[in-house]
């Protein structure tokens, strides 16, 4: 874990970048920095790894100073990748990525064999290896970059904005290519970023930094949501917070309804009986493999031939309780012309539909069970506290905002929601 | 023109002896080269280490400018008078000078082009100082530094010529004397030498160009 | 020497100070603006046709390797040992300077500027002079500044083909007779007149081009 003991960095003009910072990173997971410009996020990172040394306070990686080594040293224990990657020109992709194992004496060969591997695992084309970074897009230079990164099997990376300088769409893939890979890797990261909605993509925590180098608040992604330390930070969060939430929620206790599901071949009238029994003001169409083809009105159904025949409209898209969240599920209801959500499992048959209600209401009650589990476990934390003076309950002590109560809660892998983002 | 280079090519004085014409290409090679590499010496250390700080950008553009504006003829006239005409350092330090600017300036220029994020992913990285000046920086300014070089070896080429004004040896000994002796021959065949030395010399630097850079930063510009 | 004396040039020089001032000035800041113009149309088409440029360049780094003396020397059959000669070798130099100074120059220029231009409503011969030649001054005038300082100081080796050059005849003269003061007092009006010239130079551009970013456009 990597460890900030009230960290400053002061400049010699006056300006504090990083003030009085502290609070832990925790192994294996991600921790994000993000603030605004100026809220000295990068500074913050360039002091684990020396390139910036802080005024006061101490860094730690798993209880060492980082200043008990010399800091070349220290670096080649720590995977870097900015922003526009940084790769040599004149080296190879190959021998870009097989840097840091040469520095450290592996041989050529070795090395060039993990850098192989490493390429694997970023997912790039191993026909790259030969060429030079010019060649490469600006997203195929990333995935070097984070190889490169990687190459030595750092316990720790440091990511400066990475998938910043490309474009949207680049973006996206990279960051679920990323949290892939880490899935496989599980290094203990410290990632900057500005976008907030990247942090709570990312995130195992997030440290919500604030002009001046002053932590406004560090938590999970989904408290943070839910609590906001103070106007700053809800402000940063943006508008749609609330929403954004849902993401956490999953929509696993969804109750799909099977009665308006109808197969194409099923003759009209019955049809229009099902629809009248099941009290539902749609009937859902599905092929022969129970996969959706639309939505039907019951009144302008044909008298007579295949439900399939009628003027069908379209569904939108289709969610997967379980696999996706409640956002996914509120989104499609919201999205179908109809207002009812269409529910299937991982290869598309339809498993029900739900209604924009029905799922209204369900999310109210994953609110409802949501703050009960917090308050159960911030009495919990508030006894464990009092029992164990010990524990550097770091993010707890140091300014995650003004709680007067005192009752923040501890790291919410003690609330037992699934992440389903 | 051809007559005259038939006329040159074709006179004894100049077949073999002091005043053959390998005799003379050789001594202007030689001259040259110690002078580049006098040059070189100096200048490259000096760049590496201001271009790696990056510090010292006025004084090494000053430094160019003055060196530019520096008239080789005068400078080596004015050593010649001081300490002695046939002093080979008469030649030799003007030579040496003057060819030091270039080289200072595009090397300097050179190491502080280079991308600033590649540095910074090398310090990151681990690399000392040392390491990144030597494995990163400038192989990836090396296409500058080598264009300096060729500059200041192609005027290094050049200026060598002008020290046969000082009873030097040399292909200029064949521009000096030529006019001396109203034999425009003789000129035009020393021209036509420096001429060539100097084309060899660019396509010397060519071709360790082509060899040293690394295919990666092979740009179109 | 007292400093009035310095500038009276002993007879055997054959010229007055101002003379070889007047010479000076007329031979080496010509064939500059000779090369400028010359460079301007020739730096354009290279910009436009890319193709070109290459091979063009490569010419200009041949004939730049030339050693002066050389080119003086073949051009003696030609125009004799005249300013002439001298005008024509500095004024292909100058060439070898500014035509990748002037190709640098433009394409400095924005495409995204040129396209606007052209939407506002401007002709080509307007764009370029109002719009484009102003955008690429900076870097052209940086050049132009390194080939009137080459030039200035390359004139001076035509002393050795006759009674020309400038102030290098103080050169060849102060050999012959070792007259040291002679080569000092030539050294000294070539470097400051050289420098002159840069600052005098700079100064234009700055007057021309306020809005222009100054490290930009470095010798």
């Amino acid at each position: 874990m990597i460890s900030f003991e009230r960290v400053t960095k002061r400049y010699p003009d006056g300006t504090v970048a990083v003030n009085e910072l502290s609070f832990t990173a925790p192994d294996g997971a991600i921790t994000v920095l993000v603030g605004p410009s100026g809220c000295g996020k990068t500074t913050s990172l360039r002091m684990v790894n020396r390139l910036i040394e802080p005024t006061e306070g101490r860094i730690a990686i798993d209880g060492t100073d980082v200043r008990a080594r010399p800091a070349a040293e220290l670096r080649r224990s720590i995977g870097y990748v900015i922003q526009h990657a940084g790769l040599f020109p004149h080296r190879t992709i190959a021998d870009n990525i097989a840097t840091v194992p040469r520095l450290l004496g592996t041989d050529r060969r070795t090395a060039r064999a993990r850098a192989h591997e490493l390429m694997e695992l970023v997912g790039l084309d191993p026909s790259l290896a030969k060429r030079y970074p010019y060649q490469l897009s600006g997203g195929q230079q990333q995935r070097v970059g984070v190889a490169r990164a990687l190459a030595a099997d750092p316990p720790v990376l440091l990511m400066d904005e990475p998938f910043s300088a490309v474009d949207p769409i680049v973006r996206k893939g990279l960051q679920e290519e990323f949290l892939r890979i880490q899935g496989e890797v599980a290094k203990t990261i410290l990632f900057v970023t500005h976008d907030i909605d990247e942090a709570i993509k990312l995130g195992d925590k997030i440290a919500v930094l604030r002009e001046g180098g002053i932590l406004a608040q560090f938590d999970s992604p989904e408290r943070l949501l839910a609590e906001p330390a103070d106007e700053f930070v809800e402000q940063f969060l943006g508008r749609d917070r609330g929403i954004r939430r849902l993401t956490f929620y999953t929509s696993t206790g969804l109750s799909l309804q099977e009665g308006p599901v109808v197969a194409s071949d099923t003759p009209a009238p019955s049809a229009r009986d099902a629809a009248l029994s099941a009290g539902t003001p749609w009937l859902l169409i599905v092929d022969a493999d129970r996969r959706p083809l639309g939505w039907a009105d019951p009144a302008g159904l044909p008298d007579q031939g295949p439900v399939g025949n009628a003027r069908l409209t379209g569904f939108g898209h289709a969610f997967v309780p379980g696999a996706d969240s409640l956002r996914a599920a509120l989104d499609a209801a919201v999205l179908s012309p109809t207002g009812w959500a269409v529910g299937t499992d991982a290869e598309g048959r339809v498993l029900g539909v739900i209604s924009q209600e029905a799922i209204g209401s369900a999310i109210r009650a994953a609110h409802a069970q949501a703050s009960t589990e917090r308050e159960r476990a911030a009495e919990k934390a508030a006894a464990a506290d009092e029992s164990a003076k010990g524990e550097p309950a770091a993010e707890a002590a140091a300014g995650t905002g003004a709680d007067p109560a005192g009752s923040d809660a501890p790291p919410s892998d003690e609330v037992p929601l699934e992440q389903a983002r | 023109m051809i007559e005259y280079l038939r006329q040159f090519f074709s006179d004894p004085r100049f077949q073999s002896g002091y005043d053959g014409i390998w005799q003379r290409i050789a001594e202007h090679c030689w001259y040259s080269l110690i002078a580049f590499l006098c040059a070189a010496a100096i200048g490259l250390p000096l760049a590496l280490l201001t271009g790696h700080l990056g510090r010292g950008d006025g004084p090494i553009a000053a430094l160019a400018a003055v060196g530019r504006a520096m008239p080789s003829l005068g400078l080596i006239v004015l050593l010649a008078v001081k300490i002695g005409v046939f002093n080979f350092n008469a030649a030799l330090i003007p030579l040496v000078a003057l060819a030091v600017p270039p080289i200072l300036l595009t090397t300097h220029e050179g190491l502080r082009a280079v991308d600033r994020a590649v540095v910074d992913a090398a310090r990151g990285m681990g690399m000392r100082p040392l390491q990144v000046l030597f494995r990163v920086e400038i192989p990836s300014a090396l296409p500058l530094i080598l264009s300096g070089l060729r500059t200041a070896a192609v005027q290094v080429v050049a200026t060598t010529t002008i020290a046969a004004v000082i009873s030097f040896g040399g292909l200029g000994r064949y521009v000096v004397d030529g006019l001396s002796q109203y034999q425009y021959y003789q000129v035009v065949g020393g021209g036509f030498l420096v001429v060539l030395l100097s084309v060899a010399t660019l396509v010397l630097f060519s071709a360790i160009s082509r060899l040293a850079i690394s295919p990666g930063l092979r740009r179109n510009r | 020497m007292i400093a009035a004396n310095v500038f009276d040039l002993p007879s055997y020089v054959q010229h007055s100070y101002l003379g070889l001032l007047g010479e000076q000035l007329e031979v080496s800041l010509g064939a500059t603006a000779g090369g400028l113009l010359v460079s301007l149309p020739i730096g354009q088409a290279c910009a436009r046709w890319r193709l070109l440029y290459p091979p063009v360049l490569g010419l200009v780094t041949v004939a730049y390797s030339i050693p002066s003396l050389a080119l003086f020397v073949f051009l003696i059959d030609y125009t004799g040992i005249t300013d002439t000669t001298l005008f024509i070798a500095l004024a292909l130099y100058s060439l070898c300077i500014l035509v990748p100074g002037v190709v640098d120059g433009i394409r400095t220029v924005p495409p995204e500027v040129k396209l606007a231009a052209d939407a506002m409503g401007y002709g080509p011969a307007r764009r370029y002079f109002q719009v484009e030649l102003p955008i690429a001054a900076p870097t052209i005038m940086a050049a132009v500044r390194v080939a009137t300082v080459s030039s200035i100081s390359l004139m001076s080796i035509g002393a050795v083909i006759g009674n020309l050059g400038g102030f290098g005849q103080l050169f060849t003269t102060g050999l012959r007779s070792f007259n040291l003061s002679l080569v000092w007092l030539g050294l000294f009006s070539l470097v400051v007149l050289a420098l002159l010239c840069d600052v005098l130079l700079r100064l234009a551009q700055r007057l021309m081009t306020p809005w222009a970013d100054r490290r930009s456009a470095r010798a």
